[in-house]
């Protein structure tokens, strides 16, 4: 065969191609490799992870070099409420419970890029949480009127403004306190 | 709570899409991903925590409307080959299936809900429809998931969305997907050209069957790859625009190939038709390859219209586990075989030979062929 794998240069077992951007992908792995990248799971797995994502052989140029480099330091770092660590994080590509996301919000921001197509979510947001949202934004918003208002030495407008603040600022807190 | 073999005895009704048009567009899926806030997520839960997860759950989702006298069972309860028939059915993953303790299944009646517990994920809600109609299905899902959430506190961060365990599903943790049978597209060497061009819009191609590229039936699947900087409108919306535009690829296709090499045509389909109705040994591979072709036969009217039907029940019955199910025993790969010949021919006994009179006619008098196309 003569083939190395593309992460470490042992000899290749696992020969992977993927379709990725319209353009045909081919990857050669070592068994260890293979496994630690996942591709033995097929819907967890993407050719694209490895080679676009930020700790493939794609991005730290010299096989092997800019991975271990990167690894060295802050692996330890834990998530508080669960335990999992960078090092788990880097090996799975899985996160360990919902707060890992604040953990880890470096890694996080890293891995999205060019993974979505944004990185802020803009879709369904949970019934209770929703109206919260909602009020917050409507808060911003009368704020950056009432402002306004002010300067423009509309002194009726921001009367009125400041009473709809001062009402939806009651109901933020009532409902955040009572969760 | 309703039996295993009663959940297995009828097709759902998208498995056979009747009174909707399925001739290209097989089914639409949704598939919503959902985490508890206060639990790490399954993968590295440890053994108490997936229990307490499923305590948690459980309640919660047996008793939703939509689950009233449904199928609900915890999966170290079910057999292998029982496990293997459900992911044969879409109705678990196969990653669910191999997952054993903790882990859930609830099935919504008419199996048009499914919801996984314990999966990847705290929860994996699907909906399918038959045809074209991922909006509907989303709907659907959308009122189970706020019911859900009533019950159980979801872990959701308000700039990344819904929280989950593998990056690539956060935001509205939806994937979108929809089964089309593109023969003609296939016939005609067009395939490829059309899916390079669908995941050059950054969605997602795979063949049913098969490994790897390979595409067995002429069945595929496109669904949504990213799931976060969008609405879920947004997402459906470019979805069902580019499934449609494929789909009419494939209408476009069907007509072309008709019109322009109809011996060509005929042929393929009377020899599916004779060697499916003939064969006493068959490999899945060629099953589903004949089957794909009879099913296309049936749209261009070689065939009656129940065919379709036919052809999509048997796509699922010549499935391994389906067969062993079938004889209630192990079998090995030749005997499955010579079984599923068996099931085929019986399946397709009162089948008429195809009806190519009109269309070679037609042809020869250089008019375009009435297929009752439009």
């Amino acid at each position: 065969m003569g083939m190395e794998c593309d992460k470490c240069g042992k000899p290749a077992k696992v020969h992977l191609t993927q379709l990725v951007g319209g353009k045909v992908k081919k990857v050669a792995l070592c068994n260890e490799c293979a496994g630690e990248s996942g591709v033995t799971d097929p819907t967890g797995f993407a050719l694209a992870d490895m080679l676009l994502g930020p700790t493939g052989p794609a991005m730290t140029g010299a096989k092997g070099t800019g991975v271990t480099a990167s690894t060295g330091s802050s692996s330890r770092v834990a998530c508080p409420s669960c335990g999992f660590t960078l090092d788990d994080l880097k090996r799975v590509r899985r996160f360990g419970c919902g707060d890992c996301y604040s953990a880890f919000r470096e890694e996080v921001v890293q891995m999205l890029r060019g993974m979505h197509k944004g990185v802020t979510h803009r879709g369904k947001v949970p019934d209770g949480l929703m109206e919260m949202h909602q009020r917050k934004l409507r808060l911003e918003e009368l704020r950056g009127k009432l402002e306004q208002a002010v300067t423009s030495e509309n002194y009726e407008e921001a009367a009125s403004l400041r009473d709809e603040i001062l009402s939806l600022e009651e109901k933020v807190s009532t409902t955040e306190g009572g969760q | 709570m309703m039996r295993f073999t009663t959940l297995m005895k009828h097709p759902a009704d998208w498995m056979i899409g009747k009174g909707v048009d399925n001739a290209i567009v097989l089914t639409s899926r949704i598939r919503l991903a959902r985490n508890l806030a206060e639990l790490p997520f399954p993968g590295w839960a440890k053994k108490g925590q997936r229990r307490e997860a499923l305590e948690t759950l459980m309640p919660a989702v047996e008793g939703l409307s939509v689950m009233s006298k449904g199928f609900s069972k915890e999966l170290d309860s079910l057999s292998s080959l029982q496990k293997q028939v459900m992911v044969e059915r879409h109705l678990i993953s196969r990653e669910h299936a191999a997952r054993g303790e903790g882990s859930a299944a609830v099935i919504e009646r008419r199996q048009s809900v499914g919801i996984m517990v314990n999966e990847e994920d705290h929860l994996r809600m699907q909906s399918i429809r038959p045809g074209l109609d991922l909006r509907a299905a989303y709907d659907a899902l959308s009122a189970v998931d706020d019911e859900v959430a009533e019950r159980v506190h979801y872990a959701f961060d308000p700039e990344l969305g819904y929280l989950t365990t593998c990056p690539t599903n956060l935001g509205t943790g939806m994937r979108g997907s929809a089964m089309l049978h593109l023969p003609a597209l296939v016939l005609s060497d067009q395939i490829g050209q059309v899916l390079q061009a669908v995941s050059k819009i950054g969605l997602a191609v795979r063949g049913m069957f098969g490994e790897g590229s390979e595409s067995l039936g002429n069945l595929f699947q496109i669904s949504n790859q990213s799931t976060l900087g969008e609405s879920e409108e947004t997402i459906l919306e470019r979805l069902e625009r580019v499934i449609s535009q494929v789909s009419k690829h494939e209408r476009d296709a069907r007509e072309k190939l008709l019109e322009d090499d109809p011996e060509m045509v005929c042929d393929k389909i009377g020899r599916a038709y004779g060697l499916l109705r003939h064969a006493w040994i068959i490999s899945s591979k060629e099953a589903l390859n004949h089957l794909s072709l009879l099913r296309l036969g049936a749209d261009l009217g070689f065939f009656d219209d129940d065919l379709v039907q036919v052809c999509d029940g048997l796509f699922m019955e010549i499935q391994p586990a389906h067969l062993q199910m079938h004889t209630g025993g192990k079998l090995s790969p030749e005997e499955r075989d010579v079984i599923r010949a068996e099931i085929v021919r019986s399946r397709l006994q009162t089948l008429s030979p195809p009806d190519i009179g009109p269309i070679v006619k037609n042809t020869e008098e250089d008019d375009p062929p009435d297929l009752g196309i439009s």
